[in-house]
């Protein structure tokens, strides 16, 4: 069973920018799955529509074997969603966006509120339930965003760049706590510019360029691809994936 | 989502909106509390002193149900409209309901909520103000009618408030209908006067203000009289609620001004 299943996906925007060209993709289940890119290139855009943020303009997409368009509720309920910019109410509790957010998928708040505060906990934010959103640091934000996207218990969660801007301690804690819910059974798919995040976590990568899917397999395949001419050349900086993804780029734009 | 979660996922709505207008009263009760008073003392006091009657009742009897339904109209609207606006630009929480299973008519019906209550509230409110300037003295002729134009006309105007949320591109947008549209129609949809004492031409004028129908409904069931019809005022109320039910599902089903 795939977690997320791609056919033909194709967007583009109101202002004529085709942001998604024909992207097919699948994500199986229990896969902790990296899909990378440089800026614009459209991941935030299959995330979006995946998701329900975003109208795609073709292609179909399915949930755990739902598709959007025919069963969206239904679809809705597998995902979890840590977004790119930070969209929590600043004013509420944290504790109350993180319960609030279990009452929209239907968890009553006698159950929701010890799960937040469970959550909340193992994301180091016990000591700051009683706070407002505006009175966390970046990196708690972002902490606050994963506990919301888990509230109820989704089986596939989509993080898109969760660490960004969040220093090395807090980033590698992410790490292992994403590592435990991915053994629990969780499947991941992550988006990011630290590659070398995506190195020591995914199993599977796929690197998108101007809206289309460029490499897809798995992470050792990938590694591999260009490891030798990759880590002897001039500048070669430490992160094998890196200079892979740079070199795939290139030899896309050219 | 079955119904029972369907409704845990109405009341989380209901509930935030609810704590948060409880929260800020002094923004969302103490205002129309106050202009109402201002009104009732300038218009049913002094003024009224001078009118006498209207269509054979005290004035101040007689504008009372049209400022107790003007609190409910600008607090329905602004209510909702705002609501839906600091979701969707101050902070982008709205996102938080578009990724959740809930269908879009579950998250108008959440939206519509708090609009509704603050209505009814606030309305509740102006009218035990009233109560001091009538001495006590209020004919209150059929209580469903009052109550079921209250919350429906409620209903209208949080359904109203939420399309302006829906396409407010700026905060601009929010205060430009309330403040160019709804006031307007408020003041000549019949509050402070009868439609029977205008010219011919303002009369027919005053006939294609929704609002006419609303406050005279609402004046019917204290007064036992309205200028039109009762039924007529049912049917514009019904009227309204399924158009702006409709336009609100259109709008949130296609994601227009909501998803890219």
């Amino acid at each position: 069973m795939n977690a997320l299943s791609i056919k033909g996906l194709t967007k583009t925007y109101g202002n004529g920018v085709q942001a998604l060209k024909g992207v097919s993709l699948d994500i199986p289940e229990g896969d902790f799955f990296a899909l990378l890119g440089p800026n614009g290139a459209g991941k935030t855009t299959i995330i979006g529509i995946s998701t329900g943020l975003v109208n795609k303009t073709a292609g179909t997409v399915e949930v755990f074997g739902h598709d959007i368009d025919k069963e969206p509720e239904l679809a809705k309920t597998y995902i979890g969603l840590v977004g790119q910019e930070i969209n929590f109410n600043p004013f509420e509790r944290i504790l109350d966006t993180v319960v609030n957010q279990g009452g929209y998928y239907g968890i009553p708040r006698s159950e929701a509120i010890p799960r937040a505060k469970q959550l909340l906990t193992d994301l180091g934010l016990g000591d700051k339930m009683e706070s407002n959103g505006m009175q966390l640091s970046g990196g708690m934000k972002r902490r606050l965003m994963i506990a919301r996207a888990l509230i109820h218990k989704p089986k596939f969660l989509i993080l898109d760049e969760p660490t960004a801007g969040v220093d090395v301690e807090l980033r590698r804690g992410m790490w292992d706590y994403l590592r435990k819910l991915t053994s629990e059974g969780l499947t991941v798919l992550l988006t990011t510019h630290y590659l070398e995040e995506a190195e020591q976590l995914a199993k599977q990568v796929a690197i998108i360029n101007k809206g289309q899917i460029i490499v897809n397999d798995t992470i050792d395949k990938v590694l591999a691809m260009h490891t030798d001419t990759g880590t002897t050349k001039e500048g070669f900086r430490g992160s094998r994936l890196e200079e892979v993804f740079l070199d795939l780029i290139r030899e896309n734009n050219n | 989502m079955d119904t029972y979660h369907k409704w845990i996922a109405f009341y989380t709505m209901m509930r935030k909106d609810v704590v948060r207008i409880f929260r800020i009263w002094v923004q969302t009760f103490l205002p129309s509390v106050i202009t109402s008073t201002l009104y009732f003392l300038i218009f049913g006091t002094v003024l009224g002193s001078r009118i006498g009657t209207m269509q054979g009742v005290p004035y101040m009897q007689f504008v009372v149900p049209g400022l107790v339904m003007m609190a409910i109209v600008t607090n329905a609207y602004a209510n909702s409209s705002f609501t839906f606006f600091q979701s969707k630009f101050f902070a982008r929480s709205i996102d938080e309901l578009l990724v959740s299973p809930m269908p879009p008519w579950l998250m108008i019906a959440g939206f519509v909520s708090g609009g509704v209550i603050r209505g009814v509230l606030i309305g509740a409110l102006v009218l035990i103000v009233g109560l001091f300037f009538t001495g006590l003295h209020l004919t209150i002729t059929n209580l469903a009618i009052i109550l079921l134009f209250a919350i429906l006309t409620s209903l209208v105007f949080s359904l109203a408030g939420l399309v302006n949320g829906v396409y407010a591109k700026s905060i601009d947008a929010i205060n430009i209908v309330p403040t160019f549209v709804l006031q307007p129609l408020t003041y000549l949809g019949g509050i402070f006067y009868s439609v029977n004492s205008l010219p011919e031409f303002a009369r027919y004028v005053t006939y294609v203000n929704p609002l006419f129908y609303l406050i005279n409904g609402f004046r019917y069931g204290f007064l036992g009289f309205a200028d039109v019809s009762i039924w007529t005022c049912v049917g514009v109320l019904a009227g309204l609620i399924l158009a702006l039910i409709a336009i609100n599902w259109y709008l949130i089903k296609s994601g227009l001004g909501l998803k890219q």
